[in-house]
This record gives structure tokens, C-alpha cells and sequence, in this order.
């Protein structure tokens, strides 16, 4: 064949050449289909162990009662025993060496998550003890006279009558 | 000049060769033939929900934002809380409002640019919370849509990005029927719930599951037929969600209502 077909040729092939070499640099190598198959399993094996990698923050509440095991007995004998540890100290990440002290969610808003009273009486919700957060003390911490690790106590304090709505 | 007969012929030859599939003439891969065997593995990742036990208090998607570093303030979250308030005349108000960080801690309902709807007691026929987070999608259509690889199920069937192969495109955020793809203000690519692969890594629960104080979230392993989340799934009456769409999710529902979308 003549000069004038060889050359465009020459050139398709060094091009595809050339883009075959890029993506032999670019792709990572354990790039490939695994378990799932051709349809879903398209990956680089190795972004798996990426997302293994990531800290864990939050460390539930069993290694609590290790040192604070008065608090943890206390909680665990009342209707707020079935709240983690974490919800309201924070998570706990390498506590207590890192970090030293937990930062505690005293907040009004923390305890409303639960105790702002909502009228569905068809659902558990509806019968939680629960306040209008617009009327109940506003001005006020919940924790100033409620003691949040039981409940219970205080409540028998004061009575329901002597509680303004 | 070319005779008939070898016109013929060479045409034959030439249909032939167009005809013989593409995927006829790649090379024998050992590594995709493993992966087409129906050999499944010993876990699979399944979730289930328990609607009669949520009371909205939101500290899933709370733990959820600080264990997978989705920025606090932003609002977008890998799992969030619907509400759904039924009233006697038949209309359902739904929302979610911040994805339910804060809790439910008011009764009107959150109509973004429309406002506060207060429905009154008297009006409500009931009510209910929804969790909602990741199907982890036995046929995820996200995964399908994903042009370049970078979203794909890992053989325990939780579907996860890979952040650094994500372009950033947008088809799987479009693609999920349940919308749990969001773009992560910080990393610019695609971003959803993993079940918190890295504390299933570690033979922990996911954070909400954790932290949810009434036991309405649970995570187990389908192919353990001793895990009790089994034994729920399979021997009692749940539901899931968008069922005709075909993506066979795998968060399992009880209590759920025909309200919810």
C-alpha cells in the first residue's frame, strides 16, 4: 500500500497506543471485578480496607463502668437505663487518654429530643413523661432539678401537681 | 475486478467476524469467573427497623453525623428520621426537619419555604417516625449508573464509594430510589451510609444502632441463621421499602404503613 495509508495508520496505532499506556499508569493495579461480579463488584480491592481504616468514635457504654461504676449503677437502675452512655458525654474515641475529659451535652435541647410532649397517643412517643419546652421552666436546665442519671428521684420529690405544665 | 463467488464470500466472512460478541475475544480472566460463581460468602449485611419503637429523638443521626465525619452543621446526613402525622380527614403530613439531628421536639410540621403546619390533637389520627438509611441493595441501582467503578457492592453486600475514583458526576445520587446519596461537603464525591463498615470491620454495631435507646435500629448477618435479626426477618411479618422498583433492599421493616414513601 502507498505512503498515504501507512502514514494515518501508523499514527491511529501510536495514539491507541499511547492512551492504553495511560491507563495502564493511571488505573490502580488492584483495580478488577470482585465477589459481586461484572454487574456490581467493579472496584479497587483496596478502598475497602480505606473504609476499615476509619477511627471509631462512638465505643458504647461497656467500658464505662471501669471506673465509673457508681454513675453506671445509678442509670442502669432507672427508666433512663436504657440510654447510652455516649448520647449525652460524647463519644468516647481513646477516652481517658485521648481524650482526657468528655465534653457532656447538658443542653435543654438534648432532653427534649425525648421529653418535648408530643399528643400520638398511638405511638410510644405519646407516652413518655413529657413538657412543652416553650412553658416548662424555659429559663432553666433540666438538670437543675431533674437528676438525669435517675429520673425517678427527683420526680418523687416533687410532685406532679406542684410541677407547672 | 472482484468475481461474484469471492464477494460473496469475503461478505460472509466479514458478517461472521462482526457477529462474534465482543466479549468472546477478551482474555480468560480467572478473577471474574470466581466472581460470577454463585460461591456466596458467609455475610451478608442486613438491617431492620422496628417503627413501633421509634419515638424520634434523632440521637441516631446525631451519632451518625460525628462517626462518619459528615460535617454537623451541613444539611445533608447518611440516616435520618421522617415523621409521618395521619389525620382523621386522610392527609398525611411528613417531615424531617435538619434529617431529624435535633429530634422531633415540636408538633408542627416542618413545610420547608411553606412554614409551620400546626395540626391540632383532635386532628391527628395517629402518628408514627421512620428511620431511614441505606438499603445496601441487594440490585443497587446506584452501582449500576457509577460510569467509572468508583461506587460497587463489597461481597458482604454493603455498597461503598471509593472517594479517591469518584468524579463526582451525580448519576448514583439520581439513580437511588430512596435518595440516601447526597455529594459530602468536604470531599466533593458521592456520600451515603456504609452500616459503619469500619465498626462491623471491628465486630461492632453501626453508631446508631448504638445509640439508639429504644432498640428501633438493629443490624445482624442474613446468612447466620442463629443472629436474631434473622430470626425476625424470617420468621416474622416485615416489610420494605419501593419493593416494584426491583432493587431488592435489604432494610427490613415492622410496623410499616402504606403512608410511607
Amino acid at each position: 500500500m502507498k505512503n498515504h495509508v501507512w502514514r494515518p495508520l501508523f499514527l491511529v496505532v501510536a495514539i491507541v497506543a499511547g492512551i492504553l499506556f495511560t491507563r495502564t499508569l493511571l488505573v490502580p493495579s488492584d483495580f478488577g471485578v470482585y465477589e459481586r461480579g461484572y454487574m456490581y463488584g467493579w472496584h479497587r480491592k483496596s478502598n475497602e480496607d480505606d473504609w476499615k481504616k476509619i477511627r471509631v468514635k462512638y465505643k458504647t457504654s461497656s467500658g464505662c463502668p471501669e471506673c465509673h461504676k457508681d454513675k453506671y449503677d445509678d442509670i442502669k437502675a432507672s427508666p433512663h437505663a436504657i440510654i447510652s452512655c455516649e448520647n449525652c458525654h460524647g463519644p468516647a474515641y481513646d477516652h481517658p487518654n485521648d481524650p482526657q475529659g468528655l465534653h457532656i451535652d447538658r443542653s435543654r435541647e438534648l432532653c427534649i429530643r425525648c421529653h418535648a410532649y408530643l399528643p400520638y397517643k398511638n405511638n410510644v412517643r405519646g407516652n413518655i413523661p413529657g413538657i412543652d419546652p416553650q412553658n416548662h421552666y424555659p429559663q432553666a436546665q433540666c438538670i437543675m432539678c431533674h437528676y438525669p442519671h435517675n429520673p425517678v428521684k427527683p420526680n418523687l420529690k416533687y410532685k406532679k401537681t406542684e410541677v407547672k405544665p | 475486478m472482484i468475481s461474484r463467488r469471492s464477494f460473496c464470500k469475503k461478505a460472509m466472512i466479514a458478517a461472521g467476524g462482526i457477529m462474534i460478541p465482543l466479549a468472546a475475544l477478551e482474555v480468560f480472566n480467572p478473577q471474574r469467573l470466581a466472581a460470577e460463581k454463585d460461591g456466596t460468602g458467609k455475610v451478608r449485611w442486613v438491617f431492620l427497623v422496628d417503627i413501633h419503637k421509634c419515638v424520634g429523638c434523632g440521637f441516631c443521626v446525631k451519632a451518625c453525623k460525628t462517626e462518619n465525619e459528615v460535617p454537623y452543621e451541613a444539611n445533608v446526613t447518611r440516616t435520618w428520621v421522617e415523621r409521618y402525622v395521619v389525620t382523621k380527614t386522610g392527609k398525611t403530613h411528613i417531615d424531617s426537619p435538619k434529617g431529624a439531628r435535633d429530634g422531633f421536639t415540636s408538633q408542627k410540621i416542618d413545610q420547608a419555604h411553606h412554614g409551620l403546619l400546626e395540626v391540632k390533637e383532635e386532628e391527628i389520627a395517629k402518628a408514627f417516625f421512620v428511620p431511614k438509611l441505606c438499603n445496601q441493595c441487594e440490585n443497587p441501582a446506584c452501582v449500576q449508573v457509577c460510569p467509572v467503578g468508583a461506587t460497587y457492592q463489597a461481597a458482604d453486600g454493603v455498597v461503598l464509594i471509593d472517594r479517591s475514583w469518584c468524579i463526582g458526576c451525580g448519576y448514583c445520587v439520581m439513580g437511588c430510589p430512596y435518595g440516601v446519596r447526597f455529594f459530602h461537603p468536604v470531599y466533593h464525591v458521592a456520600e451515603k451510609c456504609n452500616f459503619c463498615y469500619h465498626r462491623l470491620a471491628k465486630g461492632m454495631k453501626s453508631a446508631c444502632v448504638d445509640a439508639c435507646p429504644f432498640g428501633a435500629r438493629k443490624i445482624g448477618n442474613i446468612r447466620d441463621p442463629e443472629d436474631p435479626v434473622t430470626k425476625i426477618i424470617t420468621t416474622e411479618q416485615v416489610n420494605v421499602l419501593k419493593e416494584e422498583f426491583g432493587t431488592k433492599p435489604q432494610v427490613f421493616y415492622i410496623g410499616l404503613s402504606r403512608e410511607v414513601k
